[in-house]
């Protein structure tokens, strides 16, 4: 048929995409830093009973310079949030955010003056886990699925056209403020 | 006590602490209560819920001062005549002036004027009768009802030496004048403490090395634990439903 018959023994052909991709998703290094409580689960699945290593990601760096992913786990208050942003910023690209818990991700529990009501006011959020602490199988659940969107993610003109894509589907769809009715 | 019974008191600390005499005034025969007239730092109308209509506990239309214990006469009972008999003899004047002692629940207080806190502080901590080495921190406390007094100071002290003594300062002062003399100079432990009182309530602490914000971000706009401080928030909106910010939801008193 096309060039895979003609390929000896022991050669595999894939895309630059699809190859990339795998190897960023299975080599992601967190960032060492915990804000409140989440953080105590997010120790509890680098545990030997959870083990974290099992993705590849045992290896939390312990400067943002060598982490690819921020997992903000805990309450973001007024006084931390520009120390996030920072620590966001030292992140060499491609990087990723994962908002642990209630409060990371929208203000949780803490609806007052002292408390960024949502870490995706500061910093862009790539995956929202609920969750007051979520336990760690839960954060394993939002790390796989973010692995998931990992290896998908295209490049060069491929990236483009995905950005566009989503784009359109995100104008297409109805916000949630305008859903009414039905709480689910 | 005069100064030269410090060292005989020193000399036999144990055997001076352990005696029965010497346990807090709520395990002894004759406690002393509180008996001047009862201070009232607020008023209280009403508990949560609604306040017109709707009320069907009837609680909506309850009304109370809230009553803080007013000064005790000696003697104290326990080791509390100790203390106020070393500190008076240490400072002099400044006991008499500026201390007024209560008794309640078996607990000192000696509501100090902030003129005489560092007389009295550095009494507390000096004095071989005395000797209240740790501090165990200061706490700001609102009372808007108080006129004059709506800023409080709490400081809480214990002593090593005599065998776990304690003994609790409370200076005052009002929003208007908010300044209370730093003991850092005295207790320098207190200096992070005083920095959260200043941060949370607005006490001004004089003669702090570095009175800043500890808590809130150093541009922060006003002080968040004093009572008429808004909690904030913001309301939450999901699907067509509005769930308003926490401190308009409902009237606590």
């Amino acid at each position: 048929m096309g060039l895979e018959d003609k390929l000896p023994s022991g050669i595999l052909l894939t895309s630059v995409e699809g190859l990339v991709g795998q190897m960023q998703a299975r080599s992601v290094w967190p960032a060492t830093f915990g804000l409140a409580c989440c953080a105590i689960e997010m120790m509890a699945a680098g545990t030997p009973d959870y083990d974290i290593a099992r993705f590849g990601m045992e290896r939390f760096a312990a400067t943002p310079r060598q982490a690819d992913l921020m997992i903000v786990a805990g309450r973001v208050s007024q006084k931390m949030a520009p120390v996030v942003r920072q620590i966001y910023d030292q992140m060499p690209n491609p990087k990723w955010v994962l908002a642990m818990g209630v409060c990371a991700s929208s203000g949780g529990m803490f609806n007052n003056y002292a408390i960024v009501q949502g870490v995706d006011h500061i910093v862009p959020v790539d995956i929202y886990l609920p969750g007051c602490p979520p336990r760690p199988q839960m954060l394993f659940n939002a790390l796989l699925s973010l692995h998931d969107s990992i290896r998908q993610t295209k490049f060069g003109v491929d990236r483009v056209e995905a950005a566009r894509k989503a784009e359109a589907a995100a104008l297409a769809s109805t916000p949630t403020h305008e859903m009414k009715g039905l709480l689910a | 006590m005069s100064d030269d019974a410090g060292p005989v008191h020193d000399a036999d600390p144990v055997h001076d602490h352990h005696s029965t005499d010497d346990l807090p005034a709520e395990r002894s025969a004759d406690v002393a209560r509180a008996e001047g007239d009862p201070v009232p730092v607020g008023h209280r109308k009403g508990m949560f819920g609604p306040s017109l209509g709707g009320d069907t506990s009837g609680y909506g239309g309850l009304e109370r001062d809230i009553l803080f214990p007013g000064a005790s006469a000696p003697p104290y009972g326990g080791y509390f005549d100790d203390i106020a008999d070393a500190l008076s003899a240490a400072t002099g004047t400044a006991y008499t002036e500026g201390v007024k002692v209560t008794i309640d629940r078996g607990e000192m207080t000696l509501h100090v004027d902030r003129d005489h806190l560092l007389t009295v502080v550095r009494a507390l901590r000096d004095d071989p009768a005395l000797r209240f080495e740790l501090c165990a921190g200061s706490n700001g406390v609102h009372y808007p009802g108080q006129t004059g007094a709506e800023l409080h100071c709490v400081y809480n002290f214990m002593s090593i030496t005599h065998g776990g003594r304690r003994v609790r300062v409370e200076v005052s002062c009002s929003e208007e004048d908010p300044h209370i003399p730093s003991i850092v100079e005295v207790y320098p432990g207190n200096d992070w403490h005083e920095r959260e009182a200043w941060d949370m309530f607005g006490i001004i602490f004089d003669g702090h090395p570095a009175l800043t914000r500890i808590l809130m971000p150093d541009d922060w706009p006003g002080h968040p634990q004093r009572k008429d401080y808004p909690l904030g928030g913001i309301p939450v909106e999901y699907k067509g439903a509005t769930i308003p910010a926490p401190d308009t939801r409902r009237s606590y008193n």
